[in-house]
């Protein structure tokens, strides 16, 4: 681990501000990630937890602050990163198959012009296949579950071969199958050494699937390992009133590690 | 029907609405799927008064000049929409709406100034912009042959960026697309298609070789590649027929007859596509109806006697 502390991060940002029209929905972001942690980002609806991975890939344009990836600015390191938008974010009508959207992925890395191929084509069924999508290739993409158009999504981000990676509510709307298959990728890829950035919504799972935890809401409210960071506290500064978060005690947790969140609208 | 095969003239019509109808078709089908389906009707308004300002400039009715007029305001109205749309919260649909309407308007002014003034014989004007297939001469079909062979090239080049950009265009800024560049290339093109395909089907007209061959297309497949390239054909078979109806019969114009054939060729597609046609749907849902109820039948017939066993045994 001390090794690792001397690398350069994989991510850090410095004093980002985002605006949408005149008041800023992000303020002064500055923090640096680790190199191979699944990295969990909370916080309430608004908190600008999309806008900020948007505001890194250079997708939303910032008033201010710098993103280095791996130490040198981000245009330059592209090929490192690798995202998954929100699934919402695109017409599933699209005449095109799962495999076919699955070797998107490795359109950076041939360039202009440069048609897929065999290779590609490889590669493609090989991520299709890390998601247990293998037998679903030639399947038009609208006839896909959500879980399954989500997998398909995480397949393609697999296929860009990065080592950061970005993930925009990947959970949200899946079945039990898909999240299980979602959260072995993300322990693969990070035995892989690879970092992961995953913007989640259950606060009861966070503490299960994430080494560190950044609690957002405007600002940057606390960002650290998840068992030091991710305490009531904290919750109740990144959710304001509106959050009642009933913690087992000390005592119960070596029982259950799970924790239930209860929002309750009664604070307005 | 024969002079078809025989009048050098109606040959050449006959390739010009097929290269035409092949072109607006395979480009459309990005146009489409990017709904922009608005945007053949935005860019050939938007010639207007780029034809009546080389017009005003030149002096002369001349189909080059003409077409370098439109295609450079349409160029300039692809821009305005982009940005429109990249620097403010309006989407694409009413951007086009704005672009339309400010450039129709403006071209009306220019046209109503041209014919209150000197500037001789402007009769030629109309004929441009309300198309006319029928006056189409071997130089404007070479034009045609060089706009086709342009669109299929750049779209068969450029068809994984397009695609990309088309289907998720975030996704392709973060690959490192230049995302903006693509999309206003790929607007150009369609300029151009528009700006050919105006002087054979006219103004209002052109918009529906943009889009018809391209939604008809998409009842037949689910793969884009194959839709591009059915897309085309059914263009150029609507232009194919629309001029052999129109040589078969008396004062029956051929870019309206086109459209018209598209049309019946999308009707044709919503109702027998394959699987998303309305009859294949209706054969599904009937089929799976009597599935069902065969399957419900068996349950019955094989499920009473053990209920029956278990309330004797109860």
């Amino acid at each position: 681990m001390l090794t690792r502390k001397e690398h350069i991060s994989p991510l850090s940002v410095d004093n980002l501000t985002v605006a949408y029209q005149k008041n800023p929905v992000l303020r002064n972001i500055t923090f640096e990630v680790t190199e191979g942690e699944l990295i969990g980002i909370i916080g309430p609806n608004g908190a600008g937890k999309s806008t900020l991975i948007k505001a890194i890939l250079g997708l939303q344009p910032t008033l201010t602050g710098q993103t280095l990836v791996y130490g040198k600015p981000y245009k330059t390191q592209r090929k490192l990163i690798g995202y998954v938008p929100q699934r919402e974010s695109v017409d599933w009508d699209f005449p095109t198959n799962a495999l076919d959207v699955v070797m998107m992925g490795r359109y950076g890395h041939l360039g202009l012009l440069r048609r897929p191929g065999a290779k590609e084509k490889a590669i493609a069924m090989e991520c299709l296949a890390k998601v247990g999508m293998a037998d679903y290739a030639g399947r038009q993409i609208s006839q896909l579950s959500g879980g399954q158009q989500q997998r398909v999504f995480l397949a393609r981000a697999l296929a860009q071969d990065a080592t950061l990676y970005f993930m925009d509510e990947p959970f949200a709307g899946v079945d039990a199958a898909t999240e299980k298959a979602i959260i072995t990728l993300l322990n693969e890829l990070k035995r892989q050494g690879k970092t992961v950035l995953v913007v989640h919504h259950d606060l009861a799972t966070v503490e299960q699937y994430f080494d560190s935890v950044m609690l957002l809401n405007g600002e940057l409210v606390a960002f650290g390992p998840t068992r030091t960071t991710f305490t009531e506290q904290r919750l109740q500064e990144a959710y304001g009133g509106r959050l009642t978060f009933i913690k087992s005690s000390l005592s119960e947790q070596t029982e259950q590690t799970e924790q239930t969140a209860i929002l309750s609208g009664t604070g307005r | 029907m024969l002079n078809l095969f025989t009048d050098p003239n109606l040959q050449w019509i006959l390739v010009g609405s097929m290269l035409l109808g092949l072109s607006t078709g395979v480009i459309g089908t990005f146009a489409y799927l990017r709904k922009q389906s608005l945007i053949g009707d935005t860019l050939a308004h938007a010639a207007l008064p780029g034809i009546c300002i080389a017009f005003m400039l030149t002096g002369v009715k001349s189909i080059a000049f003409f077409m370098l007029g439109a295609i450079i305001s349409g160029m300039i109205a692809t821009v305005g929409i982009s940005w429109i749309t990249r620097h403010s919260r309006i989407k694409p649909d009413a951007a086009m709406g704005i672009v339309l309407s400010v450039f129709f308007g403006l071209g009306i002014v220019l046209l109503t100034q041209i014919q209150h003034s000197s500037y001789g014989n402007q009769s030629g004007l109309d004929k441009f912009l309300f198309g006319q297939a029928a006056s189409m001469t071997a130089n404007d079909v070479y034009t045609m042959m060089g706009v086709a062979v342009l669109l299929v090239i750049a779209c068969a080049l450029l068809f994984k960026e397009f695609k990309l950009i088309s289907f998720d265009s975030g996704y392709a800024r973060g690959l490192g697309f230049s995302v903006t560049t693509l999309e206003q290339l790929l607007l150009w093109l369609v300029t151009i298609a528009v700006v050919v395909g105006i002087q054979a089907v006219g103004v209002v007209l052109v918009a529906a070789l943009l889009i018809t061959p391209a939604v008809a297309a998409r009842y037949w497949t689910d793969r884009l590649g194959m839709m591009t390239i059915l897309s085309g054909l059914f263009g150029a078979l609507s232009g194919a027929l629309g001029t052999w109806i129109s040589a078969g019969t008396e004062n029956l114009p051929t870019g309206p007859l086109s459209v018209l054939t598209a049309t019946a060729i999308f009707v044709a597609s919503v109702l027998f596509g394959p699987r998303r046609g309305l009859v294949a749907k209706l054969v599904r849902r009937y089929s799976a109806k009597r599935d069902w109820e065969a399957a419900e039948n068996v349950k019955q017939a094989s499920g009473s006697p053990s209920s029956k066993k278990k309330e004797v045994s109860a």
